[in-house]
């Protein structure tokens, strides 16, 4: 009884978490381009923005809901829903952290039991197996809502996102399997496991730094994979939107536009947290603890307090004088809290974890910034003649150092 | 709690294999055939297989059908006009009604006191175990079975490719 | 109506891989579009895999396994070339009916 009522809030906790996230991602994409294109970005709702993706939703929801005549109605319908429900399944096997415990707790008549639980929904010995199945299972969405809509161009766009999923797994999973052999586990918390530790006294275990530099290598072709599996520049081809309009969800509008976007967006977690946990080392510091890397969360947002200050009292905005020291003080806050041991340790798996998935995130909007789209042709050649040949010769001599040594 | 997720997902899988059968569009049977796999993918977890419940959806699910849902996309395959049946439509019913009657006599007859099906009963259903038997017992086959997909992408290009005059 | 039992029995599994098997019979037989039968096919591999893994579960070997993974490879080699064959069907004829393609009837 106490697994399932741990369970439900659990999934409750993975759940808000990972929605607010998304949302916030969204915000943090559009910031981010916009200081990469000299702008300032969203500033109107709330400070900097920051209420931003609150307005988004509840302009999303409140929008009437269109139903264009010529649409086959049962797909066109279904297909949002299969694009969201497969890009949330795999948060599932995904582990944040070690392990929770809570102790138990006595208030009045209320007794809750000492818990002990994996910061994990479900922890299964084909994780990576999974993943790989229902991602791929979310290309259905998108090619049924290409063909649904009963137009030209999201035609083409489903069209091209199925052949695009197709061609660009193969590469990502041979580039997956390649750590696989150095950890010998399919199961996330035991890939974790797997990279603790530091070779010479301070380079971290993990994947990358393992096996120079086959893995490195299936690191890189796995992220080129990664943005194309996730629709991402410069391999957004099937929603390029100067070419197709949209693509495939052009006839889409309020909350069923919105949910293509959430599960784009879920994708790009999933696909972080997996990087992070297959190749990064999961929640493993990057340096040994003796070296104060559980100092490393407080050091920087006191930076990030201390510069907040700094810009609150010459801002380049009026309202920013109130606004930067509030952000301020926040920060300082949270770093005394993460400053207390108590507090620190069961935390800083889940920081770590968060801090790495939170990177790549980065270097997927830093892309976008910065790249042109490939052209159809390109892309299909590029994984077919570059990165497959490439996964495989990497494959057979990561195959041969495990072999030999 | 067996009992239970095995009527569901039979239920799902019988009900999606009628769906594909009955439905006249065909990407309406492409999709139900994805429902099918998913939940034998389902059932097969139950059997203590979870590394061909993954295959399943990672090769049926999640390429072969996406290439069927591709190919229907691409041929703009429209409904299936309903033509005439002749007489051998209606003689097949009771035929194949009598083919699943021989099956079914023929699995009470031989398995009459079949044992039942605990989940956690068979775990060699891992990579691990699937790997070592494919490498060692099977290995033959298995390089049989990568000449002949060698062969099936030969010839899908060489039928699929556009004449160069 | 008798309570739900924990668990049932091995024979089930073998009926409805029976069932899945007919029906994709049916749907081999009674459909007339190219690619729906092609896909009736496959369900009648689905069935047959099914009924391969029931019984690695009841011999308690791993071999039914390999031989549903086989199944499954052959499936996709068969799709390639069934679906590059359907490609230059249309590509010639316009149609997917498969009673319009009879040239050498007769």
């Amino acid at each position: 009884m106490t697994f399932f009522i741990v369970s439900i809030i659990k999934s409750a906790v993975v759940a808000f978490v990972l929605l607010t996230a998304l949302a916030y991602l969204q915000w943090a994409e559009r910031k981010v381009l916009a200081h990469i294109q000299l702008r300032v970005g969203p500033r109107r709702v709330g400070p900097h923005g920051l209420l931003q993706p609150l307005a988004d939703v509840i302009k999303l929801i409140t929008k009437e809901d269109m139903m264009p005549s010529h649409v086959d109605k049962f797909f066109w319908f279904l297909a949002p829903f299969i694009a969201v429900l497969f890009a949330l399944i795999p948060i599932a096997v995904i582990p944040f952290g070690t392990e929770l415990n809570l102790p138990a707790i006595d208030f009045g008549p209320v007794h809750i039991p000492a818990i002990q639980t994996a910061m994990q929904l479900t922890d299964i010995n084909i994780g990576v197996l999974f993943i790989l199945g229902i991602s791929g299972l979310g290309v259905y969405g998108v090619a049924l809502a290409g063909w649904s809509s009963n137009n030209k161009y999201s035609l083409l766009g489903g069209l091209r996102s199925s052949a695009q999923m197709i061609s660009y797994e193969l590469p990502m999973a041979l580039a997956i399997v390649a750590p696989l052999l150095v950890l010998n586990t399919l199961s996330f918390r035991g890939i974790v496991d797997g990279q603790s530790g530091f070779m010479l006294g301070f380079l971290p275990k993990w994947t990358i730094f393992q096996v120079f530099p086959f893995n490195l290598l299936s690191f890189i072709l796995f992220m080129i994979a990664a943005f194309a599996e996730t629709n991402r520049v410069p391999f957004d081809l099937p929603e390029a939107e100067n070419e197709l309009v949209a693509g495939f969800h052009t006839e889409y509008g309020s909350m069923k536009f919105a949910a293509f976007f959430m599960a784009e967006y879920c994708n790009m977690v999933t696909v972080s947290c997996v990087a992070t946990l297959l190749f990064l080392g999961g929640w493993h510091p990057p340096f040994p603890a003796e070296y104060g890397s559980n100092y490393v969360p407080s050091l920087v947002l006191i930076g990030a307090g201390i510069l907040s200050f700094l810009h609150g009292a010459n801002p380049a905005r009026p309202f920013d004088r109130i606004t930067l020291p509030v952000f301020g003080v926040v920060f300082f806050g949270l770093a005394g809290l993460i400053a207390i041991p108590a507090v620190a340790l069961p935390l800083m798996p889940v920081i770590w974890f968060s801090a790495k998935a939170c990177f790549i995130l980065f270097v997927y909007i830093w892309v976008r910034g910065t790249l042109p789209r490939f052209r159809y042709d390109q892309l299909m050649s590029f994984a077919w003649t570059f990165m497959f040949p490439i996964a495989i010769v990497n494959l057979f001599l990561t195959g041969l150092w495990v072999a030999l040594s | 709690m067996d009992a239970l997720l095995f009527m569901i997902f039979a239920a799902i899988a019988v009900v999606c294999a009628i769906n594909l059968v009955v439905q006249r569009h065909p990407i309406s049977s492409a999709l139900s055939l994805v429902g099918v796999m998913g939940a034998l993918a389902a059932l097969y977890l139950l059997l203590g297989g979870e590394f061909i419940a993954a295959a399943q959806l990672v090769v049926y699910a999640g390429a072969i059908m996406v290439l069927f849902v591709f190919v229907i996309m691409l041929l703009n395959a429209g409904t299936e006009a309903r033509g005439r049946r002749g007489w051998a439509h209606y003689a097949g019913v009771p035929l194949l009604l009598l083919l699943f009657g021989l099956i079914a006599c023929l699995i009470t007859r031989r398995m009459p006191a079949s044992e039942d099906v605990v989940f956690g009963q068979f775990t060699k259903g891992g990579p691990l175990d699937i790997g070592r038997a494919l490498f060692t017992t099977y290995l033959l086959p298995f390089e049989v079975t990568s000449v002949l997909i060698l062969v099936a992408i030969l010839g899908a290009i060489v039928l699929a490719r556009k004449e160069i005059d | 109506m008798p309570p739900l039992p924990a668990s049932v029995p091995l024979s089930w599994y073998l009926m409805l891989s029976a069932i899945l098997f007919a029906l994709g019979v049916a749907g081999f037989l009674f459909r007339r579009n190219i690619i729906t039968v092609f896909m009736s096919i496959e369900l009648m591999l689905n069935a047959v895999n099914l009924s391969f893994v029931t019984f690695s579960y009841k011999l308690k070997q791993v071999d039914g396994h390999i031989f549903s993974f086989f199944v499954m490879v052959v499936a996709a080699a068969e799709a390639a070339v069934g679906l590059a064959i359907i490609l230059t069907v249309f590509k010639n004829r316009q149609t997917l009916e498969i009673d319009e393609v009879s040239s050498l009837k007769n």
